[in-house]
């Protein structure tokens, strides 16, 4: 790819007391790519992505995005700048609506007697939110009933919804399809598509090789906190990635040996 | 595209009897109050003499005295709880409230200022006092991350303290004798029978006779009870405050990761408590004409109770206000009615009790065939 990674991660290391959770790791991320990052548990994929998403601080090492050094104290930050990061569980309030979800904490209001008495705009809120899953091309029963009777599969659309609908320019999900049945996690994969086809590059962490293979365009595979390899998906295959994600195969090592 | 998600919804009428049993239980408490009120009108002309009815103007208006206090202390409940939090602290700060407000109001009327300046000092001193007690808490749960229950638990002693304290531990009297009015008076009087009727804004000047067949519509304390309520109920339904408050009792770690301001928002929340907890005590102090130490603390578990009666989860997330002063209602609708059936008053806690276990029995009910439903 020519043109500039919206984000890239250099020398990155995060520490958490004697242990190296990420060890050095570069990553880069361009416009419209999905990229799936894989490793056995523990390996460190959750907190490297944390560290781009504001949740930690990383211990050294640099994060730009979109051309800029960034430094974010918290998850707002980073997503006030368009990292929007979902996970399975805790992304979402079920007991609120799809709206009050896709707007929660930057709800649109009406004003009376000249600011004195404000009012949620309730009907902009539940049309964006119609809006914005209609270009996702889901659709949901009912955009008033609270979001603990959605299916799971729903629920992550609706997360993606809101990511798309504040305009994201980095989309990170750490395993989305977790917990999930097996329609619904087809649904996920296609809304991940989208995501793509809207110029909206994801980061995908999953343990799932027959997702990541179906989806992604290229995979970072992450072994005790180092980047062990990084590849086109057209350049490998399962049993490679597996030999990564366990640690006989490791790019870093081979690089050593050779030079 | 529309595979998958689409599938899933469920073809109407499948559950129908279902969901006909699921609305009912969604408006039990508006049908059990329904149902409340008929069978006392029924019952009470029966056991205590055909001229005595159970809503007439005196007895509604009773009813509506007799709630102000828990329906206040219960409104700023309802909202902490639905946030996920409990404040065990608001009776003794209603006590508090009532003892400040008295002091402050004889203070001011005896520093010579006029009698509705007087009062207004005691109603800022109630709000300003109270609300410093819920910043403590509010500080203490949201900064600290001490559980809620245990810091309303100790706060609720320290106020104890310094009510009782402040009270010299007797009842603050002496408060100027116009103070009644304030808090016995209306601006609707009613006059049964012959020349009677409605007179309005001004207490009518009547012969002894008709006085006795005077009765006061809404109360000036009924009357602040009912703008609260109003306020509440707009601003956990319409606004900004409300949705927080939902959210945050939903899922507080999203909520935070949607940059809803929760730490601010919980002390908020438990200001807005200790807040109508003081505006209860400050009506209380001007209905009696005196400040006590002791008025709230009896009333925290009724409203804890109308709350929980209310439909509000005591996990947090859901529930109205108008469920609270519908729970309010029961309460005190099934207190009166007894009361009126002579019977005696240990029987009112073991009913309320057990309408109490009731309603959360019926809102898991509920909850279950709401899933059941949802994945059928
Ligand atoms: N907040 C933390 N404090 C201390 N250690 C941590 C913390 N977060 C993660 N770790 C440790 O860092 C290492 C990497 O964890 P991480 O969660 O990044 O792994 P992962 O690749 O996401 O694994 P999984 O696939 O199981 O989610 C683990 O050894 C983990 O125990
Ligand atoms: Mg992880």
């Amino acid at each position: 790819m020519e043109n500039q990674p919206i984000l890239s991660v250099r020398n990155l290391t995060k520490k958490f007391g004697g242990l190296t959770a990420v060890n050095n790791v570069d990553l880069d991320i361009y416009p419209g790519e999905v990229v799936a990052l894989l490793g056995d548990n523990g390996a460190g994929k959750s907190t490297l992505i944390k560290c781009v998403s504001g949740v930690h601080s990383p211990t050294s090492g640099r994060v730009t995005f979109q051309g800029e050094d960034v430094n974010f104290s918290n998850p707002i930050e980073a997503r006030d700048r368009g990292i929007e990061t979902i996970y399975q569980d805790l992304a979402l309030a079920n007991n609120l609506d799809v709206a009050g979800n896709i707007f929660l904490g930057r709800e649109k209001e009406k004003s009376y007697l000249g600011g004195l008495i404000r009012s949620l705009d309730d009907k902009f809120m539940r049309d964006r939110s119609a809006e914005a899953l209609e270009s996702l091309h889901v659709e949901i029963p009912s955009l008033k009933a609270p979001i603990e009777t959605l299916s799971g599969g729903q629920r992550q659309a609706v997360a993606i919804a809101r990511a798309v609908y504040w305009d994201a320019k980095l989309m990170i999900m750490d395993e989305p399809t977790n917990n999930l049945g097996v329609p619904e996690q087809k649904k996920v994969l296609e809304l991940i598509n989208a995501l793509r086809d809207r110029g909206v590059p994801v980061i995908l962490i999953s343990h799932n090789l027959p997702d990541v293979f179906a989806v992604a365009d290229r995979l970072v595979v992450m072994h005790r906190g180092q980047k062990v390899t990084e590849k086109k998906i057209s350049d490998t295959n399962s049993e490679e990635v597996v030999q990564y994600m366990v640690g006989a195969l490791d790019d870093t090592r081979k690089a050593e040996v050779v030079g | 595209m529309t595979d998958g998600a689409t599938k899933n919804i469920k073809e109407p009428g499948k559950n129908a009897s279902k969901t006909i049993l699921l609305s009912l239980m969604q408006v039990w408490a508006w049908v059990f109050l329904a149902c409340l009120v008929l069978a006392f009108i029924v019952a009470v002309p029966l056991v205590s003499g055909s001229s005595v009815s159970f809503l007439s103007v005196r007895n509604s208006q009773n009813i509506l005295v007799a709630i102000t206090p828990v329906l206040l202390l219960g409104l700023g409940q309802t909202f902490v709880i639905i946030s996920g939090g409990i404040d065990l602290s608001v009776g003794w700060v209603m006590s508090f409230a009532s003892v400040i407000s008295a002091l402050a109001l004889r203070g001011a009327f005896n520093a010579g200022l006029p009698l509705p300046l007087a009062v207004l000092a005691g109603l800022a001193m109630a709000v300003v006092g109270c609300g410093m007690i819920g910043l403590f808490n509010g500080v203490i749960i949201a900064k600290l991350k001490v559980p809620p229950f245990i810091v309303t638990l100790g706060t609720s002693f320290i106020v104890r303290g310094m009510a009782l304290l402040m009270s010299e531990n007797t009842t603050v009297i002496g408060l100027p004798r116009g103070v009644r009015n304030y808090g016995n008076e209306s601006m609707m009087y009613y006059v049964r029978g012959d020349g009677g009727g409605f007179y309005f804004f001004q207490k009518p000047e009547l012969t002894v006779e008709l006085l006795r067949r005077m009765d006061r519509i809404i109360t000036y304390p009924v009357l602040m009870t009912a703008l609260v309520v109003a306020v509440a109920i707009y601003a956990l339904k319409r606004t900004k405050f409300g949705r927080y408050t939902y959210a945050i009792g939903g899922n507080e770690v999203a909520a935070v990761r949607a940059g809803v301001p929760v730490e601010r928002h919980i002390i908020k929340l438990y200001v807005l408590s200790s807040v109508t907890a003081g505006i209860a005590g400050f009506l209380s102090m001007l209905r009696f004409t005196a400040g006590s130490a002791v008025i709230g603390d009896p009333l925290l578990l009724s409203s804890i109770a109308a709350v929980i009666i209310g439909g509000v989860s005591l996990f947090g997330g859901s529930g109205t206000v108008v469920g609270t002063v519908i729970g309010a209602l029961i309460i005190a609708v099934l207190t009166t009615g007894l009361v009126m059936l002579n019977v005696p008053s240990f029987w009112q806690f073991i009913v309320v009790g057990a309408v109490v276990i009731l309603a959360v029995l019926i809102d898991q009910t509920r909850d279950i065939i709401k899933n059941k439903i949802g994945s059928s």
